[in-house]
């Protein structure tokens, strides 16, 4: 029963990893950025986060209603002011320009917050739990990510194919010319897009803050791991990137039980195991 | 009637610039003759950083292989001089030369891992497998584990007696090796493959279309470089007596410096990792107490030269000059003085215009 709950807690924390990549999948796919300040993103946005409810006195869940609305203005603005000026056939630019504002934030944060471990504290949501049968406990904070992970990634689906605004993300992200004759502007399209990233990193930033200790360093490997979400899902597939970060949730909580130290290697491990042998991952979408 | 048309690759800029060059080797190599400890040391991280530029200007310059996971070449360089000192007495600077291969080794299977991913994603690729391999090496408790391990009394002897003795031979090694992968990489680039390098890059369906085997050349580069990359992380390890996996497997030390180095220096051009580097260490040597406000500005001024001179300094230098230290570009020279000059790796764009812009009447 032992392995059902360690298997529980990977799947749930799954959920925690397709929250990272999700919003790194959307922009991939509306523009073909890989950002790789996408962790970096995540982080920043646990210390707003921390920022703002150590200053209101408030619940982080709470706090998300400030910052979801401050990163997506955040993310539109570094998208029109910068991003958009390095898209091209290259994909040199916006790779290196991500890669420094990577090293930026991760120096920035580092500079305001120090490298002192923060965590967010959420109250009895960091212990309430629920009874499963065969003496498996659930805890409410991985069900609650689990659930939300779901929401995003529904709500996100609604809106690239129910909605007008995800009608042109998807007509950009075919042909990005053709769209703009029809009267796109691609230009506010992609800055639209960044926003909704943003918001969808803020939500995962927060979880990750209330989940575990963070400092400004661990922006990279939470980049990593929603990277290994992806492919393992197989690009350009949101409900494939959910079943690729329980995979990988999966894969470490086992590695974990092993041995502490193998926790992470054994995500990587079965990342490049599943890449060697299914390169187009799971479900893939694109081509 | 046809003129006859001569094509030149050096330029009076260019030579003089290599007797300067040659007469600036002599000195360096005359320098533990008369350089304190300290300087020394600082040149050998400048040979260490040009080399390690010019290799990753090679690979995403070039190749069009944009990696984050050199870090990973430079660490197993590392690991292997530790392991072949202290397992198998092997002496130290053969064990230099011997990690360079045994890094070249392990670029093969890694190269069929990270080889799977395109354009950007391969960048994160080779990241993921540099983590495997620090993660790996932090399991490895002969070599100390996650805290590492420092190079035995009797094997730092083994290199040279005297601590001054010590100092010159680091210093010599850590020379022949940026010289040897400048010279290789300079061959390469002048060579056919330096051609479909350049196809490559600027366009994968055409290089093959005119006959480049893509996968094999790209192969090939990484797996050059890989071995160079892991010389130079057993230069490293030799340099610093110690190691651990995470200084040895440091992206931001062996990779993200590396890359502000060559995208501010100029990236596809083999002067860009000079400048940058040079310039990296001035701004260094005054600002790197600052710590971390030193890297959010490092990475500021990679964005800006990224936005605004995307070829970096040596591309300025090249477009508003005409100046190219090394002579890899052609030009062509008409009779009666006539002067066309373009340069071999300018993207069609940028050539097309300086062939109008450039033609000079004498």
């Amino acid at each position: 029963m032992d392995l059902a709950a360690t298997l529980l807690d990977g799947v749930l924390l799954g959920g925690l990893y397709a929250l990272f990549a999700a919003g790194l999948s959307l922009i991939f796919g509306v523009m073909r950025l890989v950002n790789i300040a996408h962790g970096d993103l995540i982080l920043l946005s646990a210390f707003v986060a921390l920022t703002v409810t150590t200053y209101f006195r408030i619940h982080p869940l709470f706090s998300l209603l400030l910052v979801v609305p401050l990163m997506a203005i955040l993310g539109y603005a570094l998208q029109r002011a910068v991003f958009n000026r390095t898209l091209g056939e290259d994909i040199l630019p916006p790779l290196l320009v991500s890669f420094g504002l990577s090293v930026f934030l991760q120096n920035a944060l580092l500079q305001i917050f120090r490298a002192d471990s923060q965590r967010l504290h959420a109250g009895p949501l960091e212990t309430w739990h629920i009874d499963l049968p065969f003496g498996i406990t659930m805890g409410a904070l991985p069900f609650l990510m689990f659930i939300v992970a779901v929401l995003v990634i529904g709500g996100l689906q609604l809106l690239l194919y129910r909605t007008a605004l995800g009608r042109a993300l998807r007509a950009v992200s075919d042909d990005g010319e053709i769209a703009q004759l029809m009267g796109i502007n691609n230009a506010h399209l992609y800055g639209v897009a960044m926003a909704i990233s943003l918001a969808v990193v803020s939500v995962a930033g927060v979880f990750l803050g209330i989940r575990a200790n963070f400092d400004p360093s661990i922006g990279p490997t939470r980049l990593i791991f929603a990277f290994e979400a992806i492919i393992i899902g197989g690009l350009g597939d949101l409900w494939g990137t959910l079943a690729g970060g329980v995979i990988l949730g999966v894969a470490q909580t086992l590695g974990g039980r092993i041995n502490p130290g193998y926790q992470i290697l054994a995500g990587h491990l079965v990342f490049l195991a599943i890449l060697t042998v299914r390169p187009q991952g799971f479900f893939p979408r694109t081509r | 009637m046809i003129e006859r048309i001569q094509v030149e690759r050096s330029s009076r800029a260019s030579r003089f610039l290599a007797v300067v060059g040659l007469f600036l080797l002599g000195l360096l190599i005359a320098a533990p003759l008369f350089g304190n400890r300290s300087i020394l040391y600082l040149l050998v991280e400048i040979f260490v950083y040009i080399a390690l530029a010019s290799l990753w200007n090679l690979l995403a310059g070039y190749t069009g292989l944009v990696s984050i996971g050199q870090q990973a070449f430079v660490g197993l360089g590392g690991y292997s001089l530790f392991a072949l000192t202290i397992f198998t007495g092997m002496p130290p600077l053969v064990a230099v030369l011997v990690a360079g291969i045994i890094s070249a080794l392990f670029a093969i299977p890694t190269g069929f891992v990270v080889f799977r991913f395109k354009g950007a994603y391969f960048a994160i690729g080779s990241w993921v497998v540099a983590e495997v391999y620090r993660l790996t090496f932090a399991q490895v408790s002969a070599l100390g584990g996650g805290s590492g391990t420092s190079l035995p009394v009797e094997i730092v002897r083994h290199i040279a007696n005297s601590r001054a003795e010590r100092d010159s031979v680091i210093y010599w090694t850590g020379l022949a090796i940026v010289v040897g992968v400048l010279m290789v990489i300079y061959l390469i680039l002048r060579s056919r493959w330096g051609l479909a390098l350049t196809a490559i890059r600027d366009s994968e369906a055409a290089a093959e279309s005119v006959g480049v085997d893509n996968y094999r050349t790209k192969f090939l580069i990484y797996f050059l470089a890989a071995g160079a990359t892991g010389s130079i992380g057993a230069l490293i390890s030799l340099q610093k007596l110690r190691i651990s996996p995470d200084a040895a497997f440091s992206v931001n030390d062996w990779t993200a410096f590396v890359i502000f180095i060559v995208v501010i220096g100029g990236i596809g051009r083999m002067e860009g990792p000079f400048i940058g580097t040079i310039l990296f260490f001035i701004l260094r040597e005054f600002f790197a107490d600052l710590g971390s406000w030193y890297l959010m500005f490092l990475g500021l001024f990679a964005i800006v030269t990224m936005l605004i001179m995307p070829k970096g300094i040596a591309g300025w230098l090249a477009e508003r000059f005409d100046l190219q230290i090394f002579p890899l570009g052609r030009r062509i020279i008409l009779p009666k003085g006539k002067q066309i000059a373009f340069s071999q790796f300018d993207t069609s764009e940028t050539s097309e215009r300086r062939s109008t812009t450039k033609v000079n009447d004498d």
